[in-house]
């Protein structure tokens, strides 16, 4: 019989425990060879930054010595995928190819030309889902052939599906039996080597120790931590509200969303032993809200997977085209920490410096940077969070940035966090923004959040001068606010086509869920009786012509051939004739002629 | 119009359908009905549809399309130009340097100005944060001048940069519309620096017809200002502006016989530095005159303050029906609203401090009975004393948003019984609004 020699090919899933991929790998196998391309041109130029890069590489380095201990190895290939497989298959005299599947369009773009390169070549080619706990096209499926877009209807779909698969076993000597990996140097350096971040081209001087360091190692002691002696920590890190002190927004050693990114921890592990730890807690069996962390990841890659301009706002189809400001000052502020709020500054200096940050400080910060201070696209926050954010999944960042800039997912727009008042609630005393702004440390608690309000004996016996050593807040965030808040407001009314004066009623809700995201069909959302009552009852002295039958907002095949969904103007020119009326402006949105 | 005046380049493909039918039709494969026993010979075509079923289609199409299909043969270019066509329009002015969204073609822009300004009858400005943009939208009104414009709206998209214009381009571009159009009825200009002036020549040119007037933020204009709008214009139903424009004087104004029925009322109350402003309170018989006169008035009030600065506020009775406070609010100011907004409708809080409300909201469900709609964002409630809240408004309570971490569970409700508990209250499924945890 002909010899099995396999290729596992690594991309994210950077672990040897619940990797079903790798298992196929070495099943009846003689050899195997684990790959990973890096392409060491790109790193340089890449989005990521240097605290991503050490992760990864970190990552790397344990994935081989796990390998090793193995007696195999990881070859890391600085080419391109495409361009060095067919070698590789004729080099190695390779018959399988073995890879995790990859759901974001990007990457089932790739993967779909490896694909066919390897079958072009006689390979048999194994793919197997474990980076999300669910197959996400049969979500869509039940869905009825588009993606849920809000989260109690994506937690109503998973709910009737089966629950996920439990983690497959380790790769083990036991489970490789025969499977050996032909080495020639044992544990030297050579040209299939994990690179140091200076190969990368990365100026590491000053670099200080990871907060967060990579593999799956660290990932696994992690995740049994979290199970330990001390489960009421492991509880209340997943569970509870953050309790009235900065601890929560340190980075914790239970911290684990970094290494579900990179796939050192396998979502399936995670969602079995949070439910073990519910039943060490609570008793009984969990609800379903207990998996929210993991579901939630799931929600957004399943809205991203067939939507390869999930991350643009332009041409998204599931995206509110907000008139944003474009502004690079404004923006740099913001991601360097400059913009004079310490509560906001300290989140992005831990950011840049840790790359992990608690998520109601991202929350604020994206906040701050869109519709509550800056007015500024959710694009530009994600491409800063791509570089910065440890756990920054494309379609995860993506999916967040579009949610807490209102810009889709529907959520209701009337509250913003305010950035003063919403850090002195979580911290009253400030000792998060000592830690990372040295610069305020000797400010009272009373102004730590306001320096600006602090008498100037204040400021000077702080050592740190308002305008000198810190600067001035960059904007007023209560006119800001406010003018923020009635741009969302004619929006969402145009929208959701409501007229009434209830700013509540205005945000398009459950009927949404009938929205043909990728499909061209035109669908007339229905409007609740009491938007109509409000419609009605309040403005029964204008002059509209006719009345809209069921009211609603409807949707016509835009661009792309894609449902230009919710294009704030993407009126015609009929339904805009039915607001004739003198109290809003309804016009319908010329679409230019350039 | 010449074609290709509103570029068409390029769009050939689009007509691809067009012309198919054109070549079908000539082939003797018409999509239209033939007359039984009559083969071949057409009772339709679409060069000969009556002008109302084109002009109807029309209606339906975006400018772009129009264009386009304006282009097939003379009679659907006859038609791309009736007036119908032309009552509205939204300028679009946006720099590339400042926004992401495209401008109104300038070549548009001029035909507009040139051959259907006189159709045009609600306009909207729609510009971006630069100041260009509203200098732009200030020279297109300057030449506004055969116009029977009914409604204006300059909106900014972004910043305020109307504000950026000075203040006698911007008074002479709005007096020209003023002038001009003598019918307006609805003038939406909140952020810009209209000044009483413009606002007179507002009132002697428009007196009869104006029905809504929205001008929130607009710093340059006075008490007195809007007082003489308010004498005159007693068709004014809609007036939005801000609480340092409003008056006893004003509510008696707009409560006299001569006006009709005041049907919304929007006061913004906005502070910029704590302390700095002192807000003057209005006399309870004011309220009470407005009432009486407009029984069915809604009163709707943004708040933007410091907590300290709420003191002059629902100190007495006050017929305010929508309450938004964008900035934190004190407990005792919320226990205020309980006790003397009996109209009130609906109820937005923001933020407040760490004490839980439920007090002051249960007083609020017992008092106000009109209440239909609440939002809650970084404040706290107790469960217990939610469903309390939510059991006694019952069905009414129409729009329910709370955010999920505003809810503190205690001993008798956690988080997943309080979404049956409230949902059993509410007659319909409820879930408090969560965001990603990220």
């Amino acid at each position: 019989m002909a010899q099995t020699n396999s290729i596992h090919w690594f991309r994210k899933g950077l672990r040897l425990h619940d990797n079903p991929a790798l298992l196929e790998a070495v099943r009846g196998a003689d050899t195997l060879r684990c790959v990973y391309f890096l392409d060491p041109w790109f790193a340089g130029s890449s989005n990521l930054g240097i605290n991503s890069w050490r992760f990864l590489l970190q990552c790397l380095e344990d994935l081989d010595a796990s390998l090793r201990k193995l007696n195999s190895r990881l070859f890391i290939i600085r080419r391109q995928p495409a361009n060095i497989f067919p070698r590789f298959f004729k080099e190695w005299n390779i018959s399988r190819l073995t890879f995790e599947c990859d759901s974001e369009p990007f990457g089932k773009e790739r993967d779909a030309a490896i694909r066919k390169l390897a079958s072009e070549a006689g390979l048999e080619v194994f793919v197997r889902i474990s980076h999300t706990l669910y197959d996400l096209d049969k979500i869509i499926e039940l869905n009825g052939g588009h993606p849920p877009l809000t989260y109690k209807r994506f937690q109503t779909l998973v709910s009737s599906m089966h629950p996920p698969d439990p983690p497959v076993e380790p790769l083990t000597q036991a489970n490789m039996e025969t499977c050996i990996t032909p080495i020639t140097k044992e544990g030297q350096k050579d040209k299939y080597s994990v690179p140091l971040l200076e190969e990368l081209g990365f100026d590491t001087e000053g670099l200080g120790p990871a907060v967060w360091p990579g593999g799956e190692t660290e990932a696994l002691a992690r995740i049994e931590r979290q199970l330990g002696p001390d489960v009421s920590t492991a509880w209340q890190v997943n569970f509870e509200h953050p309790l009235l002190n900065s601890s929560p927004l340190l980075p914790s050693p239970l911290g684990l969303s970094p290494y579900l990114r990179f796939g050192c921890l396998s979502c399936h592990l995670f969602y079995r032993k949070l439910a073990e730890l519910y039943n060490k807690v609570k008793h009984g069996s969990p609800p379903i809200s207990l998996y929210d962390k993991l579901l939630w990841r799931e929600f957004f890659y399943t809205a991203a997977t067939n939507n390869p301009r999930f991350d643009k706002m332009e041409g998204n189809p599931i995206c509110i085209r907000i008139p944003w400001d474009k502004n690079p000052e404004a923006l740099a502020k913001w991601a360097e920490a400059k913009t004079g709020f310490p509560w906001i500054d300290a989140i992005m200096t831990q950011l840049r410096q840790e790359g992990w940050i608690h998520h109601l400080a991202r929350h604020a910060v994206a906040c701050f940077l869109t519709r509550g201070d800056l007015w500024i696209s959710w694009e530009e926050g994600m491409k800063v969070f791509e570089e910065l954010l440890l756990d920054a999944d494309w379609s995860v960042n993506a999916g967040s940035w579009m949610c807490h800039s209102y810009s889709s997912f529907f959520q209701q727009f009337f509250h913003c966090y305010c950035p003063v008042g919403a850090g002195r609630r979580i911290d009253p005393n400030g000792d998060y923004i000592r830690r990372y702004l040295p610069v305020l440390r000797d400010f009272p608690a009373k102004y730590i959040y306001d320096p600006w309000n602090a008498p100037e004996e204040v400021q000077h016996s702080a050592h740190c001068v308002v305008g000198q050593d810190y600067p001035k807040p960059m904007v007023n965030h209560t006119e800001a606010s406010w003018l923020n808040i009635e741009r969302m407001r004619q929006i969402y009314q145009q929208l959701s086509r409501y007229r009434g004066l209830s700013l509540l009623a205005a945000v398009p809700s459950g009927p949404f869920e009938d929205l043909n995201v990728n499909g061209c069909r035109a669908v007339v959302l229905p409007v609740t009786s009491k938007k109509q009552r409000g419609t009605n009852g309040h403005h029964g002295h204008r002059q509209t012509k006719e009345q809209a039958g069921p009211s609603g907002l409807k949707l016509r095949p835009g661009p792309n051939g894609h449902t230009s969904s919710i294009e704030h103007g993407g009126m015609t020119n009929k339904e805009a004739c039915h607001f004739e009326s003198i109290q809003e402006f309804v016009v319908p949105q010329h679409p230019g002629t350039s | 119009m010449k074609r290709g005046r509103i570029s068409i380049k390029s769009k050939c493909q689009t007509f691809s359908s067009h012309e198919e039918r054109a070549k079908r039709r000539k082939s003797g494969a018409s999509g239209f009905t033939s007359i039984p026993g009559h083969p071949g010979r057409s009772l339709e075509d679409w060069g000969n549809l009556p002008h109302h079923v084109v002009l109807q289609i029309f209606q339906h199409l975006s400018l772009v399309d129009r264009a386009r299909a304006s282009s097939v043969c003379r009679r659907w270019n006859d038609v791309f130009h009736i007036p119908d066509l032309w009552r509205r329009f939204e300028f679009e002015l946006n720099q590339p340097a400042t926004s992401y969204l495209r401008s109104t073609h300038p070549d548009l822009i001029q035909q507009i100005i040139k051959k259907h300004a006189q159709h045009l009858q609600y306009v909207s400005f729609k510009v971006d944060s630069c100041t260009e943009s509203a200098e732009a939208a200030c020279d297109i009104l300057s030449q506004l001048v055969n116009c029977t414009i009914k409604t204006l709206g300059l909106i900014s998209t972004a910043r305020p940069s109307f504000m950026d214009v000075s203040q006698s381009h911007f008074a002479s571009a709005l007096t020209v519309v003023f002038v001009n159009s003598k019918s307006l009825s609805s003038i939406k200009i909140n952020d810009t620096p209209v000044d009483d002036p413009s606002l007179k020549v507002l009132v002697a040119n428009n007196s009869d017809t104006l029905k809504l007037l929205k001008m929130s933020s607009c710093p340059h204009v006075s008490p007195a200002g809007i007082l003489c709008v308010a004498d005159q214009c007693h068709g004014l139903r809609e007036l939005a502006l801000n609480y340092h424009l409003l008056s006893d004087e004003l509510l008696l104004a707009l409560s006299s016989e001569k006006h009709v029925h005041l049907e919304h009322l929007r006061i913004d109350v906005v502070s910029e530095n704590p302390g700095q402003t002192h807000f003057h309170s209005i006399k309870r018989s004011s309220w009470e005159a407005l009432v009486r006169h407009s029984p069915k008035v809604n009163i709707v009030m943004y708040f933007f303050l410091y907590e300290e600065e709420f003191e002059p506020f629902f100190r007495e009775e006050t017929p305010v029906t929508h309450l938004y406070f964008g900035r934190a609010v004190s407990k005792e100011m919320l226990g205020r609203i309980g006790l003397n907004c009996p109209r009130l409708v609906e109820l937005v809080v923001c933020a407040n401090g760490l004490e839980p409300l439920d007090e002051e909201l249960i007083r609020i469900a017992e008092r106000c009975k009109s209440l239909t709609a609440i939002g809650l964002g970084e404040c706290e409630v107790t469960c217990s004393g939610f469903v309390e809240f939510v059991k006694m408004c019952g069905g009414r309570l129409t729009q329910l948003s709370i955010m999920e971490e505003v809810l503190i569970p205690d001993s008798s409700y956690n988080m997943e019984q309080i979404h049956s508990e409230v949902s059993k209250h509410l007659g319909r499924m409820w879930f408090p609004d969560m965001m990603p945890t990220w």
